[in-house]
């Protein structure tokens, strides 16, 4: 009976185990499609590209279209490493010269894949694709934007859980941002309008650059989420975080957003003090380490009890 | 009675309101920024920010005025301790604060022209200009270019250190401030050392 129990029991966990799986990619081994996407960065992996012309006989030396570049190792440093190409482009592609009509291909977007499964529930991409429809970016120009415009499936990384610096996870973030915001050529894909560099749009922040490298853009230009783990609603310009208080105080809103994750994992290693004491990042206002204000405020009250008790003995004195 | 004494010239007078006044500044600024609240702002942070930094470029300036000044004029020898018989001479002085005063004794070292301030001023001014004024000039410069600091110093940011070493300097200083202007209403009346920063001229007890 015992034996039945224990072997019920583990075919129990082994259930619950694969109901509560997390999808992870395998960021360590042989990325699975190298060999057979080696054909295409023999060439797209390159900004010159060299084939033979089957007319002439002769080897042909061209420039790559520098949209279809593609880096071999941020791609397999990236969250599709184990892709082939052809995953997602048509088999078509293999053979060259590539058939004009392959540009119109239909591109998939990235709930297409991970939409409505619950393998990848714990990324939430439904709720990032409606939180994404209520942004300015697809309210305004939702037939030329998606989840690419931003996110590069070729290179993509999954910074926000994991073990990269905030610093890193910044930079990756905010060049998302300012590959087209600080770059008026892409801008101009999708509009028409002219911006103003980064620095004298954001004039009134004191410190533009510190703040550029300390802090993402989406900090202040999103509608935040409990329940997600980087905002996607991105707000227009009007409705931005503007007031510094927002960020800088004991309630700084930077802890339910960039910190959100660091500081969870932190305290579950070294405690709340070690978490406030070893974070990265220092904003005034919001690090406030409770036993150095305890430290100063009895110190400040040890100097006034005895300057007040002096007093007395001077009213006193004969 | 003793004469008065012109201890405060034109230069150290002027060099010591602005101090006093940017002081006050930098630390409402300060404690605003540091304890910041979106429910009740002592001061509103971007203008605590700009106050704040404005203060403290100012400070910095005047601190070169003052070292300047010292070398110049000859007021720097009232801040070289004699370290022979110096702990027995803080001990004597604070003695006499916290017995002897209330006794009627005698100040152990009363105020000359040769001796502006008495051992224990002499050690907590030296302290103050010559180790923790500098420090906090130091670090805030750097947290006004940020960029110079180094990104990590072992396990820590390099920015958050020096704004902990900032603040807590900061907090020093402002207690060196309170215990300061205590003791200057210890003069020949409680207003006396007050009016002798005014026009110069010290009244002696």
């Amino acid at each position: 009976m015992t034996k039945y129990v224990a072997w019920l029991t583990v075919l129990l966990l082994f259930q619950i185990n694969l109901l509560t799986a997390q999808l992870t990619v395998d960021m360590d081994g042989e990325p699975a499609g190298m060999a057979d996407n080696q054909t295409c960065f023999d060439c797209h992996g390159k900004k010159i590209y060299s084939y033979e012309n089957p007319v002439t006989g002769r080897i042909e030396r061209k420039a790559m279209n520098p949209n279809f570049v593609f880096n071999p190792s941020a791609f397999y440093s990236g969250v599709h490493r184990h892709f082939r190409c052809t995953d997602c482009h048509s088999p078509d592609y293999e053979t060259f010269p590539h058939k004009a009509e392959l540009r119109l291909e239909p591109i998939y977007g990235c709930l297409d894949c991970h939409g409505g499964d619950p393998t990848y529930a714990h990324f939430h991409f439904d709720e990032i694709g409606s939180e994404f429809e209520k942004s300015v970016h697809f309210e305004r120009q939702s037939d030329r934007f998606a989840c690419w415009s931003c996110h590069d499936p070729h290179s993509y990384k999954a910074m926000t859980r994991s073990g990269f610096r905030i610093t890193e996870i910044v930079q990756y973030h905010n060049n998302m941002c300012a590959s087209c915001h600080d770059n008026p050529d892409r801008f101009q894909t999708v509009s028409d309008s002219l911006k103003l560099p980064l620095d004298r749009i954001h004039a009134f922040l004191p410190n533009f650059k510190l703040h550029f490298n300390a802090v993402r853009c989406i900090e202040c230009h999103t509608a935040v989420e409990d329940t997600m783990w980087v905002a996607h609603n991105i707000v227009p310009k009007e409705l931005a975080v503007k007031k510094c208080v927002e960020c800088h105080s004991s309630n700084s809103l930077l802890m339910s957003s960039l910190y959100k994750y660091q500081n969870i994992e932190s305290r579950k290693s070294r405690g709340t003090l070690n978490a406030i004491i070893l974070n990265e990042a220092y904003v005034i206002g919001a690090n406030r380490n409770i036993y150095l204000n305890i430290i100063s405020i009895v110190l400040f009250g040890m100097t006034l009890l005895g300057v007040f008790i002096h007093i007395i003995f001077r009213i006193k004195k004969p | 009675m003793a004469e008065r004494l012109y201890l405060y010239p034109v230069w150290l007078r002027l060099w010591h309101i602005v101090n006093a006044l940017m002081f006050l500044v930098l630390i409402a600024t300060g404690i605003s920024m540091q304890y910041s609240n979106p429910d009740a702002p002592l001061i509103r942070f971007d203008l605590a920010v700009r106050f704040h930094n404005i203060a403290g470029v100012i400070v910095s300036i005047n601190y070169l005025i003052f070292i300047a000044g010292n070398l110049a004029t000859g007021n720097g020898r009232h801040y070289r301790i004699m370290f022979e018989g110096y702990f027995k001479r803080v001990l004597q002085q604070m003695d006499y604060y916290l017995r002897g005063h209330f006794k009627g004794e005698k100040a152990p070292f009363p105020v000359t022209a040769d001796r502006k301030f008495n051992p224990l001023q002499q050690g907590t001014y030296v302290g103050a200009m010559y180790l923790l004024l500098p420090l906090i000039i130091i670090t805030g410069l750097a947290l006004l270019f940020p960029e110079t600091i180094a990104n990590r110093i072992g396990n820590f940011s390099g920015i958050y250190l020096t704004a902990l070493l900032h603040a807590s300097v900061g907090f020093l200083l402002s207690l060196f401030m309170v215990i300061h202007i205590y003791f200057s209403t210890m003069g020949a009346t409680p207003s006396s050392n007050f009016k002798g920063m005014a026009t110069g001229w010290h009244e002696p007890h």
